[in-house]
């Protein structure tokens, strides 16, 4: 595993800002053209609001979730707005005289079909992205994610229409120095835990991540070892419980090369906040030799020299 | 008639303190015991939150390990619905519905003995598994297999807990359902009853209903952990996801077990308060029973991301969004009650006015979680942990502190100190917010929920949360003092009336009511009922 150590961070440099991050982190997965492996998608300090993520779905969820806040918003200002005018104006201190009406049929059916129809609204293009998520057809290929307690397994099963038996199991734990700084009295802060391209990757970084080449759509099948786990990238809105005995499916198709972090989501004993998920998507010619570098792990060191040096050869064409 | 007043006004004096305590049918009471339990318990949950947010304080481990942060998380959660919540709607109920449906007291008053003094025992048990080798279960309050069966054999205790207090909240409903059926004194027709009796009454078909429900899930755990049977064991052929539903079979009308009365209380505060007639009472009663039907068919909305076909989840979506509909009905009907009122506000206002904002922004929230799409992001994350704390701190406590403050001084026939009852609410609904409202932002960051640690990013927020949690948390402490200040000390005598409009036969009698109220049946004014006029 060392070549693919060595091309990970060989191809990542620091292209951070800290400026302005805050208000949505959208500008974080926003940014600029990227040549180089960054982390697109971290959660950043004071971030108020969803992402908007690297893949078609999780820009349709962002854009429901914006809609329904700002429905929520609205009605909001509608009814607390009528309380705080009735607080004002119907004060029994400025000699208000409570009406005696207590019953309106037009008003009551009026506030039983408008909601109606805004939920109808908010269900139709629900209803339809719901479709999208479970649309898994068409993958070019098929990853099987495994959760443990506390480390997630990745096993490539099949790329291009092609089996993939040759790939070693990537076994995915929680980076050492998080693992060191978040024991009980460590001593060390979990803010020194700095990658090498000054992420703050405390309890977010894994020894090695899942890899998969951007531009494909990638499906998941997403299972338990043992009790139930959960398998989130928030930036791509792929999301599944890992439940033993039970084989779910989601899919990601990322345009964009780069490292994406999530977590395990689902309660799943004492170590639930160490089990990060962390998917690094490379440009399709690098994972390409990527994959080939650890189908034949005798050429590893050349092959990941090669991806270094190349970085956007186009990938085999794929209809 | 009057011997038997006789005969029960002799066996007031010679009630010892055992006697009137432990032993007692009297339903003021066994109210009283109730709500004296929850507020004992409200302590305990609330001192297990205090070292949630005290560990969430700052990124990093500080003060336990986590697998003790586990267990008090799974423990907060059982502690604040069956030890809290729940109980003190049974408390209020047991004050509240002989006194305002003019009944002598419930109608099976040694069965509301037994279910009051099951609690106490149930408790017991759960929280004896602290001591336990293996510690106290540690698998969130929703105990999923299979992780809860890792747990030590204290979840035996766990279970038997769970079966006491679902006894005891079945054996209170039954109790409720008979009293509001058989002893509504003459002429109080069903739809003259004031909302708080209309929703215990629905709430009872509900706890009636899914209690059971909840047994056999934890009966099927119980096997599955001691007599090697696979219920929920996928190598022996089980489905982990069948408790899931199961569980939430029960888990949703639970929900709603939790609010409803809550509606009722407001439901009776703000039109007082507002000197005018409820908006839509009919309107009420039917949303209220069309919530507690639909709570019955949205379950699968909490399991949005364990894999149910694509059917299910719209289906799931369609009918948890109707929900909407009728909890909006009941929150435009309050506001249209303050409208053109003469409104005043008085401690259990404010309360009543805060439940509607907090419990509706609680709402918002669950309507975003409704859309199955939105939900695969704030599924498991802070954002459901605000979503729920704003209904159930923002909703059902508030309802009930609210309901508190209303009815205090007809308990106790003292008024309560009006600058320290403000004080309490000022402070509450301020650190309430600052506690909880950030959690949203959290979650949409995407910090999952029940962890004892988390990245950096999520330091700020927390941060902020935990400073609420303990202002929040040191705020209760004022309530103490209000409450003990009023029972025990205060000088300021409460008129049999107390508030100026409140309507309802509960205000006829004395403050304090006497210790057997309504021995006979009281002749029914109907202008002396919050709706006796059911032209509408």
């Amino acid at each position: 595993m060392s070549g693919y150590s060595n091309l990970s961070w060989g191809v990542m440099t620091m292209s951070f800002s800290n400026c302005k991050r805050w208000v949505t982190g959208m500008a974080v997965a926003g940014s600029g053209l990227l040549t180089t492996l960054t982390a697109v998608a971290d959660p950043v300090p004071w971030q108020m609001n969803l992402r908007k993520g690297a893949t078609r779905i999780s820009h349709d969820i962002w854009d429901l979730h914006m809609v329904a806040l700002w429905v929520c918003v609205a009605l909001g200002i509608v009814v607390f707005g009528a309380m705080f005018i009735a607080i004002i104006r119907f004060r029994k201190s400025r000699g208000a005289v409570a009406a005696t009406w207590n019953h309106s049929s037009k008003l009551e059916f009026i506030w039983t079909l408008v909601p109606v129809l805004i939920l109808i609204g908010l269900a139709l293009p629900a209803t339809f992205l719901t479709r999208d998520i479970y649309d898994t057809t068409g993958s070019q290929m098929t990853v099987k994610v495994t959760g443990y307690q506390w480390l997630w397994r990745y096993d490539y099963v099949s790329y291009d229409g092609k089996p993939v038996t040759k790939v070693p199991t990537i076994w995915s734990r929680l980076a050492w120095d998080s693992n060191t700084a978040r024991q009980l009295g460590s001593g060390v802060s979990p803010y020194s835990v700095v990658s090498k391209n000054g992420d703050h990757d405390y309890l977010l970084d894994v020894t090695h991540p899942l890899v998969i080449p951007a531009g494909v759509k990638v499906r998941f099948l997403i299972t338990g070892g043992d009790v139930i786990h959960g398998w989130w990238v928030p930036d791509f809105a792929t999301k599944r419980d890992a439940i033993p005995g039970i084989m779910n499916d989601a899919w990601a198709k990322v345009d964009k090369p780069g490292i994406y972090r999530g977590q395990c989501y689902v309660l799943c004993g004492q170590d639930h906040s160490a089990m990060p998920v962390v998917v690094k998507v490379l440009p399709r010619a690098q994972f390409n030799a990527w994959l080939s570098a650890q189908e034949n792990p005798v050429t590893l060191d050349k092959a990941a020299r090669t991806a270094e040096v190349t970085p956007s050869k186009p990938g085999p064409a794929k209809g | 008639m009057s011997s038997t007043a006789q005969a029960i006004h002799h066996e007031e004096h010679r009630q010892s303190f055992f006697e009137r305590w432990f032993m007692s049918t009297n339903h003021k009471d066994i109210g009283t015991l109730y709500l004296l339990f929850s507020f004992l318990m409200l302590f305990v949950g609330g001192g297990f939150a205090m070292l949630i947010r005290a560990e969430l304080f700052e990124p990093g481990l500080q003060l336990m390990q986590p697998y003790f942060f586990n267990e008090l998380t799974s423990m907060h959660g059982l502690v604040m619905i069956f030890g809290v919540i729940m109980p003190a709607f049974v408390g209020l109920a047991n004050w509240m519905i002989p006194l305002q449906i003019g009944a002598p007291d419930m109608a099976l008053p040694r069965l509301n003995n037994l279910s009051f003094w099951i609690l106490p025992f149930a408790f017991a048990l759960l929280l004896s598994t602290f001591f336990m080798p293996g510690g106290a279960p540690a698998a969130g309050w929703t105990m999923y297999p299979p992780l809860v069966l890792e747990g030590g054999s204290s979840i035996a205790f766990m279970i038997f807990a769970i079966h006491l207090m679902g006894i005891s909240s079945i054996l209170g409903s039954i109790n409720i359902i008979a009293t509001i059926l058989n002893l509504r004194a003459p002429g109080l027709d069903l739809l003259k009853m004031p909302m708080f009796c209309w929703s215990w009454l629905i709430t009872s078909f509900l706890v009636i209903a899914v209690m059971p429900v909840l047994a056999g899930a934890v009966t099927m755990m119980l096997f599955d952990r001691f007599f090697g049977t696979n219920f929920f064991n996928a190598a022996g052929g089980g489905d982990p996801v069948m408790y899931q539903h199961v569980f939430w079979f029960f888990g949703h009308p639970e929900v709603y077990i939790m609010i409803l009365p809550a509606f009722g209380i407001i439901s009776e505060v703000v039109p007082t308060f507002s000197r005018k007639p409820l908006f839509g009472y009919k309107a009420m009663v039917y949303a209220t029973a069309s919530i507690a039907f639909l709570s019955f068919i949205v379950w699968s909305h909490h399991m949005f991301t364990v894999g149910l076909p694509l059917g299910a989840e719209v289906f799931f979506m369609y009918s948890t969004m109707l929900i909407a509909v009728p909890t909006g009905v009941k929150v435009f009907n309050w506001v249209t009650t303050m409208w053109r009122g003469s409104l005043s506000f008085e401690v259990p206002m404010l309360w009543a006015i805060a439940f509607i904002v907090l419990f509706t922004i609680g709402g918002f929230s669950g309507v975003m979680m409704a859309l199955v799409p939105a939900d695969f992001q704030y599924n498991q994350t802070y954002f459901i942990v605000a979503h729920f704390h704003y209904v159930l701190v923002g909703g059902a406590l508030f309802g009930i502190i609210a309901g508190v403050y209303y009815w205090l001084p007809k308990w106790s026939g003292h008024m309560y100190s009006n600058f320290w009852s403000k004080l309490h609410f000022w402070s509450s609904v301020i650190s309430v917010n600052v506690l909880f409202f950030p959690q949203h932002f959290l979650g949409l960051a995407g910090m999952p929920r029940r962890m004892p640690d988390y990245n950096v990013a999520f330091a700020d927020w927390n941060m902020v949360s935990s400073i609420g949690g303990f202002w929040f948390g040191a705020t209760q402490l004022i309530f103490v003092g209000v409450v003990i200040h009023c029972v025990f000390f205060s000088k300021q005598k409460a008129t049999a009336r107390v508030w100026d409009h409140a309507y309802g036969l509960e205000w006829t009698l004395p403050s304090p009511p006497p210790h057997h109220s309504f021995t006979l049946p009281p002749v029914i004014d109907d202008s002396q009922l919050a709706h006796g006029d059911t032209s509408h």
